[in-house]
């Protein structure tokens, strides 16, 4: 659909990266790629800055939790060439004992509000952020309500139990 | 930042007023708080304050399945909830590897370009409204009504339609939607241009939305704006061309850009747009009559409910019924991101799929949260009357701010 290929983005990107980048893998042919918190800075800027690359649309911040895994935040980015047409997926995993991850608003202020959210509902701390409080919950609220271990419901609640409907 | 700034300067020649714009203002249309520091009628500064109606979406959906999460999607744009309904299914469809037919794209298209006029006919009106005139309001706002009938005749429903299934339709188009599609084809144009005679060339209008809030390309970018507002700005950045979804690459039509990204712009670009939408519908009822007829969802039994009467006679129908309602039918287990332009912008589906019943995790990029976030720094300087139609130009709807 592009203008560049997953291929060549990735050629570019491991030139200057190499090791630093994880293997990639394309599902529904968007490229995903994993790396550390110590290069996402580096990596987002050379995505943005290259000129033949020119990711310079920062579609989404996001974060998931694997609960199951040593490093169980991955901090989601989606950027998007909107000149070349193609799109990248970058994650980063993080310890979920006080997450931290340099911020993104240096590249794009439309990540304040992004970030924000991620903090919001993960409790990931994203260093050099201008304002980072919460945004879409209370301000007093102690805890990250998207991470796996708060349930949705009331847990003593015995009305739901799976065995009710044969599960 | 604190989240209710206090100036302390005492004199009282530099001294500026802290004014609560919302959380439920009359101007607002919608449940928005900014907390502005005044300095007479101009704005020093503002935070905005969001979260009010939050209602934990990405929370509930993990715990739905993923048929049940398309009454969700209704109420983030509840001012065009097809275009989410279906981004919602699309994401679904693309998750699984399900190829709908022409026919259901085409009917998809129809909604969903009937649901984008809808949208505009809002803000567009409602930016005349909040310029002081109503009379376009009332006029152009019979034809929100003439659409959502067509809503209801397709599904039942009329704001938070719930419109479709995953793999097509729950039923077919019958011959009321075709007939109030066309009285509606006939009526709306005549109507929308005396919207426009009413307003484009006025001069109070112009006045106060020309050279108002102007935002370069550039600035536009930084902040991830995408819809009718970057549009405006010049970039021709459109989901629908970009990467088409539901065979918009079937159909001609423009996309149009503004040059200055002020208010004025934005309008213009939403009416332009309408009148784009009219032409892709009339080319879909036209590209549908070609199909086949009757066909109104792909075969996927493994994920398509079965009518009713069918659960009831007949035995795969009730064990595809019991697996669907159950969640016993195996998903592939990966992610995967789907975008559809929807009203205000790029609306996408981040879907984590773990092989389950629900998603994994389900992330919406909502366009008016990223959208709104300029709001802010953007009013600074502004004047009060001029930030209020700035906001509205902005097509903030607050379900979808804070999903």
């Amino acid at each position: 659909m592009g203008k560049l290929s997953n291929q060549e983005v990735l050629q570019k990107l491991t030139t200057r990266f190499g090791e630093q980048i994880s293997i990639p893998v394309e599902p529904f042919g968007l490229l995903t790629f994993e790396t550390g918190k110590e290069n996402i800075s580096e990596v987002l800027s050379f995505l943005k800055n290259d000129e033949t690359l020119k990711f310079n649309y920062l579609t989404d911040i996001t974060a998931v939790h694997y609960p199951e895994k040593e490093l169980s935040i991955a901090v989601v980015y989606h950027l998007h060439s909107l000149s070349n047409n193609v799109r990248v997926r970058i994650k980063v995993f993080l310890e979920s004992e006080n997450p931290q991850i340099p911020t993104a608003t240096s590249l794009w202020n439309g990540a304040n509000w992004m970030e924000r959210e991620t903090y919001d509902f993960f409790g990931v701390n994203f260093i050099g952020h201008p304002d980072l409080r919460r945004i879409l919950n209370v301000d007093d609220m102690t805890v990250f309500p998207m991470r796996k271990e708060y349930p949705l419901e009331d847990p003593n609640r015995v009305d739901k139990r799976d065995y009710f409907f044969g599960r | 930042m604190e989240n209710h700034p206090v100036y302390i300067d005492t004199d009282p020649q530099v001294q500026t007023t802290t004014l609560n714009l919302g959380p439920t203002h009359p101007a607002t249309h919608g449940v928005f708080q900014n907390v502005l520091e005044m300095d007479g009628e101009r704005i020093v500064s503002g935070v905005s304050t969001i979260g009010y109606i939050h209602r934990a979406f990405e929370k509930i959906a993990e715990h739905r399945p993923f048929y049940q999460i398309t009454p969700l999607t209704d109420r983030l744009n509840y001012c065009s909830s097809p275009i989410n309904n279906m981004g919602w299914h699309m994401t679904v469809e693309k998750l699984l590897g399900i190829k709908t037919p022409k026919r259901v794209d085409y009917m998809r298209v129809i909604i969903m370009e009937l649901s984008r006029i809808s949208d505009h006919i809002i803000c567009n009106t409602i930016i005349g409204q909040d310029t002081g005139a109503t009379t376009p309001f009332l006029y152009l706002f019979q034809y929100r009504e003439h659409i959502y009938e067509i809503f209801e005749e397709v599904c039942g429903a009329r704001l938070t339609t719930n419109i479709g299934r995953i793999g097509g339709f729950e039923r077919d188009f019958n011959d009321r939607v075709f007939a109030k599609l066309d009285k509606f084809l006939q009526t709306f144009p005549p109507a929308l241009k005396e919207f426009e005679s009413l307003l484009t060339r006025n001069r109070i209008f112009i006045d106060r939305t020309a050279g108002v809030a102007c935002v370069k390309p550039e600035v536009a970018l930084d902040y991830s704006w995408s819809g009718p507002l970057l549009r405006a700005t010049g970039i021709d950045y459109d989901v629908r061309v970009n990467e088409p979804y539901s065979s918009y690459e079937d159909f001609e039509f423009d996309i149009p850009v503004g040059t200055n990204g002020d208010i004025y712009d934005r309008f213009n670009v939403r009416n332009e747009e309408m009148w784009q939408s009219l032409r892709i519908i009339e080319q879909a009822v036209e590209k549908m009559a070609k199909e086949e007829k009757g066909v109104f969802h792909a075969d996927v039994p493994e994920f398509y409910l079965p009518p009713k009467e069918e659960v009831y006679n007949n035995m795969e129908a009730l064990i595809y019924h019991f697996k669907i309602v159950m969640g016993e039918v195996d998903t592939p287990k990966t992610e995967v991101y789907h975008c559809v332009e929807g009203g205000n912008g790029e609306l996408g589906f981040y879907l984590i799929s773990d092989g389950g019943r629900s998603p994994y995790r389900l992330h919406f990029r909502r366009p008016s949260f990223i959208n709104y976030q300029m709001y802010a720094p953007m009013s600074r300087g502004m004047l009060l009357s001029d930030a209020i139609i700035n906001m509205s130009s902005l097509n903030v709807i607050a379900g979808e701010l804070d999903a």
